[in-house]
Order: C-alpha cells, then structure tokens, then sequence
C-alpha cells in the first residue's frame, strides 16, 4: 500500500524527522485559509505518483490569494492518471542544498538498503544519467540495524557543516527506523533538504508499506492511499481475490500466478487476447464461484477458458464452485475446461457429467477452441 | 540439497487441515516424516508420529533433515528461526504473505545456523518415485513420472504443466525443484540449476521462470557453463508492467526483469526458450532427449 506525502510526513516525523509545518486542502477556499494560517507556501497536488512538479502539480505562493488561485488550477488536474482531489499547503522552507534519501528492500541482499545521493530534488533516474556515481548504497545486516557509522559513511565526502551533519545523521537513523517500524518496502525522502542555518528537513516522502504486514500496521492502513482499480477490480479486492482488467475477450479463470500468467500467454499466441487475469490458487481456491461471478460482469468477455493444474489447489474442489455458478448465472458463451493435477479424475467427470462439457486433455487445444470463440469463429 | 528418501522430515504445523493432508500424502509416497511441530499439542502422536512444542525439542530426541513448514504467514518467522536453531539441514517455506522484514530475519537465521531456506511461496520439492516435501502432486502418475528431465519453477501450478506436458510427451523427471514466487528466496533458480547440474539422474532441465526479478538473468550466467542443456518457458509475457501478477516477485518496474532481456539472456547462454509450454518436450526430443 502507497501513502501519500500528507499521509507519509507525519509518519515520518513520529521518528524525529523534520517536516515543514502544512495543512491538507480539498477546495480553493480551505487552500486560502491554510495559507492565511502558514504564510509564504507551496501548493502541492496530492496524488500517489511522482513527477507532480513537472506536471504542473507544485507552485510556490506568496500570498493566500495566489495560493487559492493555484489550487483552482491544481485540483481537478490529471497527474500519472490521477485526478487531483485535494493539495497540501505547505510552509515554504529555505533551500541551500537538496539531497536524496531512502531505505529500500533489496532482493540481492535480502535486507534493507539505505540510499543516499547529494543530487536531491530530481529523478532518481535523471540524477543517474547526469552522474552514475552519486547515488550510494549501503547494505543494513536487518539483525544489526543501521549503525551511526554507516549512516555517516555514505555522506563522509560531502564536507558539511558540522551542524548539518550531526542533524543529517540522525535524519538517516530516523529514516531507518520507520522502515522498520512501519514495515516499509520503501522510504524515500526527495528531497532531503539543508537549510540556511544547517537544519535538515524532508520536503516530500513517498512510502509503501508492505501488504502482507498489514495485520499488524492496522493503526496506519487506514491512512494509504486508495488503489486505482476498475469496478471490478474493487470488488474483486473486497472478496480477496486478485483480479486485473485486461480489456481483450476471453475470460481467464486459473490456479496459481505462474499458470494463469501463462495462460495469458498462450491466449495471445494463438491470436487471441485475454480479458483478465484472475488467480484463484494460493488459498483462495475455494473462491471460485465468487471469482466467476466477477469475472462474467465484465461486458467484453465472450467466453471463459478454465485452466486448472491442482498442486496445493484442489481441482475437484475449484471445478465444482465454478460448474455451480455456471448453472445459477446461465452465461449465454461458452465454456472451455484444460484440467490437470489434484483431484482431477473427479473435477472431469463432474464437468462432463453436470455441464455436458468435455474438458480439453491439452492445454494448447482449450486455448485454441476458446480464441476461435471469442473471435466469432467455430471452434476447429 | 535434493531430498533423499532417507532424509528425515519435520512438519511445523503437521496437526492442522493442510498440514494433515500433506503430511498423509507425503508419507503414502515414501517420504520419511519423523515428527511435528504444535505447541498446543505437543506429547501427543499425530499420523504415526510424535508431535512436539518446537522443533528444537524436537532436535532433542528426533533428529531430522528437513523441515517443512504448514505455518501461517504472521507465525512463520518464528517458525522458520526454531526451525534454524534446530539445526534443518533444509527447510521447505511455503507460506505466502510473510511480511517481508520477517522473511529478512529468516535468511539471517538461516544462514547464522548453516540452513538452505526454499521458498518462501515454494510449492515443494518432489524427487520422482523417491519422496516429496510440500505440496506439489508427486503421486498423481499423469503428471510424475520417472525419468531424466529436472524441472525448475517459481510457480507451483506452472510446474505442475510443465511436468504434465512432459509426461503427455512420454518423458519423466527426475527432480522437481520449486524456488517459489516471492521476491526475496533462500534458493536462487541458479541455485537450483547447479543442484541438478550435480546430480547423474538428471539429463535435462527445463526453467520455468516468471517475469520480475533477475534469477533468470543469473541462471542464464551458470546455464552457459553447462554440459547438460536446458530449455526454459519464461511466464508473463502478455503482463502489464508494473502490475503484481499474483506473485509478489512477478512484477517488472523501470523497465528491469522484463520478458524480453530474460529471453534474450537465456537465448544467449544458449538455453532454448519455448513460446508455449507444450513445445518444450519437442524442443527436449531435438536435443535427443529420449524417454
């Protein structure tokens, strides 16, 4: 789950970093009235993607008039396919140098990475093509934390105030602890600035915490960002399962990410396009009647392809919560069954026997028959 | 660190539904469970076995090889780090969903006490007509059978296909070996493939890979080196990037771990990599690979 800045910044401050005083807005007027309170601002679109400075998203204001003026034109624009809902008005703070930070899971390593760059205030990607070797990286044993000494080695070079320093130091260690607090996968500070008397201050925050804490981060789960999802998608998420619009014609309804990916994969091969991928695996196998019900509300699909290979998942199982939705809803499409593995001698006979359908033995064969469907033509 | 039948096996959280399940169908097919883990019920006997409250208790009086966890994902920390102190040689993890700082400790665990962690999200590890650990159908005969062909998958479901197609085909495995979905996994395909690259049975090996991550990339280093070929299916191609597609390892971001560099890195090595599953048997059949 992404947090946006509003939502991310005093978080970070619980763990001692400084962030400039502000207030969210959602309509001009409470943008002007905010700025009346703070003074000298910046308007800052709210939307859970970067690039919002680019993209018009960010302007400096003077006064509260020219702040409402600015969350005029801020709200209600789009940003990364995002519609602009509310801004932050936030105190304007003075800027003498602009660093980057973070503390990143790293699959290499198998811990956390702590980031630093003194090339702040620009895109990760930006700063790498101006210069490569800015960005350092320092390994965290999770067992030891990040020591005092390590958060000081990747600024060493940089010969700041001494000031600066120490409060630069203790900015890495905060930024280490609410990864770790907070079980993020990623905190990122961009920039991290150093003010004329040598403060430090985190200007932004983007953090995403981990989905699979989430039992145990109730307190701050309430505060992520909403996820862009389809209708279908919502509802999906609701029942929990995993459910991705594709926009192609042939409804997928598979085991497992691998086989449902390849599935995918197979459908496009034989010059068909998938509607969705849909995973009922893991275990959510026992889901399938409410995962078909979803998947039939989507007006494009002209078929369903039913592609199971039971390990954990059992097939027998799968195939019976999918055969009795078939029968309440009454689809008017066909339907296609590839099915292998646990508990398949039963999941056949029972398709055979209550649908009158005769499951494929190879997969390429279901494929086939399904893109014919879908495109209009006879199955071959 | 291919699972023998003589290997002794541990169950953490045999007493439970899947737990139970499994550890019946791995029992049926040869494999040597020694005992269980369940705090709750420990002293207690559970499908012919002792059940104990951790398995360091259970190192006391049982020894074993391998642990295989049924633990759910917010308990599975603590039982992957007993499992580590206990001293498994390997541990099978094939619970999804473990918060990621927990997976972290684990591998510190594991590696402080001489551990192989596969997994986290592993469906398990079958060594064909011998023993299993997990949850993988070794004893469905349409989808194992005998044979010379290692099979590596991220996926469970997938690797299920890939060894169905062989089968349909008239070829066997030897060894499946899963390494399981998520981003961060004690066993690397790389890994994987020097395992089987080690062992006489096996002639052959198929990679089942996933967009994401860059195992593929690494096996393609070690593949290159080989004697024995390999042919790889690589899934995700038709994935919108930067969607998780179920597992949280399959993911491409910022243009890294995408279908096309994996292919071209195996391509490269000169591992063949099939558009569909089904054609890797004929691809293994061309490189006289024979039933």
């Amino acid at each position: 789950m992404d947090f946006e800045e509003h939502a991310a910044k005093p978080l970070l401050a619980r763990f001692g970093i400084t962030v400039p005083e502000s207030r969210l807005a959602h309509t001009p007027a409470e943008a002007e009235a905010a700025a009346a309170a703070i003074g000298s601002c910046v308007v800052k679109a709210q939307v859970p993607t970067g690039k919002r400075g680019k993209a018009g998203g960010i302007k400096r204001a003077a006064t509260p008039a020219e702040a409402r003026r600015h969350a005029e034109r801020i709200i209600g624009m789009e940003i990364g396919g995002w519609t602009v809902e509310k801004v932050l008005i936030e105190a304007q703070t003075d800027i003498a140098r602009e660093f980057y930070a973070a503390v990143i899971d790293d699959a290499a390593s198998k811990g956390p990475m702590l980031l630093f760059s003194r090339m702040g205030g620009m895109d990760v990607e930006e700063a790498a093509e101006q210069d490569p070797t800015a960005m350092r990286r320092q390994s965290i044993p999770i067992d030891v934390g990040l020591t005092d000494a390590m958060a000081r080695s990747v600024f060493a070079d940089l010969d700041l105030d001494p000031l600066a320093a120490v409060a630069l130091e203790k900015a890495l260690l905060g930024l280490y602890r609410a990864w770790r607090k907070l079980d993020a996968e990623l905190i990122e500070i961009n920039p991290l600035v150093v003010t004329g008397d040598n403060r430090i201050v985190a200007l932004d925050c983007k953090l995403t915490v981990d989905d699979g804490a989430a039992p145990r981060q109730a307190e701050i789960v309430p505060l992520a960002a909403p996820e862009k999802r389809t209708h279908l998608e919502a509802k999906a998420a609701a029942e929990g399962l995993k459910y991705i619009e594709l926009g192609g014609s042939v409804g997928v309804l598979a085991n497992g990410a691998g086989l449902t990916m390849t599935t995918m994969d197979v459908i496009a091969h034989y010059g068909g396009s998938p509607s969705n991928f849909l995973e009922i695996g893991g275990e959510a196998y026992t889901k399938a009647k409410t995962a078909l019900t979803i998947l039939l509300e989507n007006p494009n699909v002209k078929c369903l392809l039913v592609n199971f290979c039971g390990a954990f998942a059992r097939t027998d199982v799968m195939a019976d919560g999918v055969v009795t939705a078939w029968q309440d809803l009454k689809p008017d499409m066909p339907i296609f069954f590839t099915i292998h593995g646990t508990g398949a001698d039963e999941a056949v006979a029972l398709v055979r026997e209550r649908l009158g359908v005769e499951p494929f033995d190879l997969m390429d064969d279901a494929v086939k028959a399904a893109v014919a469907a879908a495109s209009g033509r006879a199955a071959a | 660190m291919i699972p023998r039948k003589s290997d002794r096996i541990l169950i953490q959280g045999i007493t439970g539904k899947q737990g139970t399940f499994w550890t019946e169908a791995m029992q049926a097919y040869g494999s040597n469970v020694v005992g269980g883990v369940n705090p709750n019920k420990a002293g207690t006997r559970h499908l012919g076995v002792p059940v104990f409250a951790t398995a360091r208790e259970a190192a006391k009086t049982t020894p074993f090889d391998i642990a295989c966890m049924f633990i759910p994902p917010m308990l599975a920390k603590d039982a992957a780090i007993d499992a580590c102190e206990a001293g498994a040689r390997l541990l099978v993890c094939l619970t999804e969903h473990i918060p990621s700082h927990d997976v972290m400790e684990m591998h510190v665990a594991a590696r402080q006490n001489g551990t192989r962690i596969v997994g986290p999200n592993t469906a398990g590890l079958v060594t064909v007509g011998e023993c299993f650990v997990g949850i993988m159908p070794a004893f469905n005969a349409n989808v194992f059978r005998k044979g010379n062909v290692g099979v590596i998958s991220r996926s469970g479901s997938l690797g299920t296909l890939l060894c169905l197609n062989l089968a349909q085909a008239g070829l066997g495995q030897t060894v499946f070996y899963g390494i399981g979905g998520d981003p961060m996994i004690g066993t690397t395909t790389r890994d994987a493939l020097r395992f089987l690259d080690a062992d006489p049975a096996t002639e052959a090996v198929v990679i089942c890979g996933e967009i994401g991550g860059s195992a593929e990339e690494q096996a393609a280093e070690y593949a290159r080196t080989m004697k024995k070929p390999v042919v790889a299916f690589i899934a995700g191609r038709q994935s919108p990037p930067g969607k998780k597609m179920g597992h949280a390892g399959a993911i491409v971001t910022g243009g890294k771990g995408d279908y096309a560099s994996k292919r071209r890195a195996l391509e490269a090595a000169g591992v063949g990599v099939a558009d569909v599953p089904s054609q890797i048997p004929q691809m293994l059949k061309q490189l006289s690979i024979a039933a």
